[in-house]
């Protein structure tokens, strides 16, 4: 119990922004898509960084834009249609939106890698998975093809793959969809970058494997003190592994807190919603809260607030202005280190 | 509910089933009043027996070979009581979406029996069919595929009604489609909209509505609400819970949602490779798990409460599920399970009630699948 919470505290002045320099630190993002109906917008000013050996989960569901911002992070953003009009990216200090190409590509990869969510169609089907593997050193460290492969079974090891030396020829549709996932990571580690960002790591994935790829991820990532971006929709997985939260919704960041903050007491009333519609064993029998309405269509965000027409406490001034993240304080106005919610009624909401 | 937590005992339906096969013999309009028959609340109104299903799997071109099976179902036996939600849970590939096929007639099985209202449905033909069929209707889980994209809503729900012409006669089918719409949440007037106009909880809604058309008294649920965003889920979940009061539909609801399985059930059944490994109320599976399977599977699941996160005691399992091609000998679960002996590798398992447990008031006197069955509290937590 000590533990979590030291943790839970000691990246906190990293997230305010001010003490010691992140890892990664995304500023007033925002990205575009052209299409043929309009402008879609994804993501509407989004702000939040990542320190070494911290876990950040952006909680959003589909279209709110949360794995839009981890591609721009990424440089693998379609451009065209996206566009990405404002905004910085800084990763140790440097904004990657002003970097050539190839600096970028440095960066990709040997410094910031990625796990895509579905494992089967992120790998080459026509090459071997030990192929696939020492390609990242092949490519980023000019290792001879000999050597390469010795380290894609070493990563395999390290993964707890069983009989990597015999597996490392097979072929992606020879595994099992959590080993897929496990070769993945492998891929994600190969060349121990500073952060890993998982976009859905485990949503195609069954629970008991689930709870081994979480578990291999957290282990791996104490070992090399990563920074870590969970992209996710499951309210369970963010529970179990992050240190702080940034719930997205579309295209904005509205509530962020530390996790064990945010779960006892959340600030905005989307937040409320997601928590309160998981179902409990209190509750059996009777009617799930359910948050009314659908996720709004990003050619037309609404006015105001984006959730006034599902909010159950919209006044007039939610329809006109859009809210900016507030920062939370305690009602006696002592401040909540790393807490903000872009609501109006953010202390009706908080403090009931 | 006190009812329902008889089922613990399997003997007491096998009397019911030689019956049936007595019945079974008569003409087919006889089939047709029993399956027309109403059952009273709390009565079996569909039963399994040892139902299994292999593909086969062949060899050669023009002389195929059957060399192996994959044994998707492998002898299952379950009750379906009138009014009930019996939930199955399991991980992919055990076989709970074949369950759904096999009780559609979807598929033809390999062996046993289904008694719809104590008429072997697998064994029926004709007339006798076509009443099962209208009686037993299915929600998909993927609201994108599982609507035509080139019909619209009003023929897609009204497509019953050209199969079953008794239930709605043709001048009335659009009001009575219209009222279907509204029953499950929707503008009446979309009645002419396209699915694609649609997102992805209303189209779940109009896949219900489609489910609902022929006045149904069974729906079988294949992931419902899997495919649907976390906030959109809970709608759907109140309307399927409405809906069961309304029109008394009595549910299967097949799922891999560990805690909306729990939050709609009133019994639930736990698969694994094919073999049911537990089955009780949602009480005794949940709290009072005797099977090593379902006490790994709950615990694997992420509760959402970071409190819990430390002093919860994880069962991380090995491996992976082993091939249904190929199943282990003895129990199927033996080899990624931690308390496995000899015997399980020998004796297959029989869904009963643990000798130890027998004839006890526990909660934990439920039918489970091993020979070393012990209640572990996993979940006490959440």
């Amino acid at each position: 119990m000590t533990i979590i919470d030291e943790t839970a505290e000691s990246p906190a002045p990293d997230g305010s922004g001010d003490t010691g320099r992140p890892l990664l630190e995304v500023r007033d993002l925002h990205v575009e898509f052209h299409t043929r109906d309009g402008i879609a917008k994804a993501v509407n000013g989004v702000n939040y960084s990542v320190a070494a050996g911290e876990t950040l989960a952006v909680l959003g569901e589909s279209g709110s834009g949360k794995s839009v911002t981890a591609q721009a992070i990424m440089g693998i953003l379609d451009m065209p249609p996206g566009r990405i009009p404002k905004g910085e990216i800084l990763f140790r200090g440097q904004d990657m939106l002003k970097m050539s190409g190839e600096e970028r590509r440095k960066i990709r990869g040997s410094k910031i890698a990625m796990i895509f969510q579905d494992a089967l169609s992120s790998l080459n089907p026509v090459l071997s998975v030990g192929y696939q593997l020492s390609e990242m050193f092949r490519v980023h460290q000019g290792m001879s093809k000999k050597d390469a492969k010795v380290k894609a079974i070493e990563l395999m090891d390290r993964v707890k793959i069983p009989a990597a030396g015999d597996r490392v020829n097979d072929y992606p549709h020879q595994f099992s969809g959590g080993m897929r996932q496990r070769i993945m990571i492998a891929m994600a580690l190969a060349l121990e970058p500073d952060l890993i960002i998982a976009d859905e790591p485990t949503t195609a994935l069954d629970v008991t494997v689930q709870a081994q790829v979480m578990d291999l991820l957290a282990e791996l990532q104490r070992e090399y003190n990563m920074g870590l971006i969970l992209i996710t929709h499951d309210l369970g997985v963010v529970a179990d592994v992050a240190d702080k939260i940034a719930v997205m919704y579309a295209g904005r960041i509205v509530e962020r807190a530390p996790v064990h903050e945010l779960y006892k007491r959340p600030a905005h009333p989307y937040t409320k919603g997601l928590l309160d519609s998981i179902p409990r064993l209190d509750q059996k029998g009777q009617e799930l809260y359910a948050i009314k309405g659908l996720p709004p269509n990003l050619l037309r965000i609404p006015t105001g607030c984006a959730f006034n027409p599902r909010c159950p406490q919209a006044q007039d001034v939610c329809r006109t202005d859009v809210p900016p993240l507030h920062p939370v304080t305690e009602r006696d106005g002592t401040e909540l280190a790393g807490r903000g919610s872009a609501c109006h009624f953010w202390k009706e909401t908080i403090h009931g | 509910m006190a009812e329902l937590s008889k089922t613990g005992e399997p003997q007491d339906a096998t009397p019911n089933v030689s019956e049936v096969e007595v019945v079974d013999a008569h003409s087919e309009s006889e089939a047709v009043a029993a399956i027309e028959a109403p059952v009273e609340r709390g009565e079996p109104i569909l039963q399994v027996r040892n139902l299994v299903k292999h593909f086969p799997l062949t060899q050669g071109i023009l002389f195929k070979k059957q060399v192996g099976a994959v044994k998707a179902v492998d002898g299952i036996s379950f009750d379906l009581y009138q009014g009930e939600t019996l939930g199955i849970v399991g991980e992919s590939g055990c076989g709970k979406s074949t369950v759904a096929k096999l009780l559609m007639m979807l598929e033809k099985a390999t062996a046993g029996e289904i008694f719809y209202k104590g008429q072997d449905v697998t064994k029926l033909s004709g007339r006798a069919l076509k009443a099962v069929r209208r009686n037993i209707q299915m929600v998909f889980q993927d609201p994108y595929t599982s609507l035509n994209p080139r019909m619209t809503v009003g023929d897609i729900i009204g497509e019953p009604f050209d199969i079953h012409p008794e239930v709605a006669p043709k001048g009335d089918r659009r009001r009575k489609v219209q009222e279907l719409l509204d029953v499950v949440g929707l503008n009446p007037e979309y009645i002419n909209r396209y699915p694609h106009q649609f997102s992805g909880g209303q189209r779940q809604r109009i896949g219900i509505a489609r489910g609902l058309a022929l006045n149904p008294e069974i729906i079988i649920c294949d992931e419902p609400v899997s495919a649907l965003d976390v906030s959109v889920q809970a709608q759907v979940i109140n309307l399927m819970e409405r809906l069961q009061d309304e029109f008394n539909l009595s549910y299967v609801f097949i799922a891999h949602d560990l805690s909306i399985v729990r939050h709609i059930s009133d019994r639930v059944g736990v698969m694994y490779l094919g073999k049911m490994a537990e089955i009780g109320t949602d009480e005794q599976i949940y709290d009072h798990p005797t099977h090593p399977y379902t006490q790994a599977l709950l615990s694997a699941v992420p509760v959402p409460d970071p409190e819990s996160r430390e002093g919860r005691e994880r069962i991380i399992l090995t491996g992976d599920v082993p091939s249904p091609a190929n199943p282990p000998s003895g129990c199927r679960f033996r080899t990624r399970c931690w308390k496995a002996q000899d015997k399980c590798a020998e004796e297959v398992p029989l869904l009963a009630v643990p000798e130890r447990f027998k004839g006890q008031d526990t909660p934990a006197a439920h039918e489970s699948a091993c020979h070393f069955a012990e209640e572990k509290d996993v979940v006490h937590a959440s």
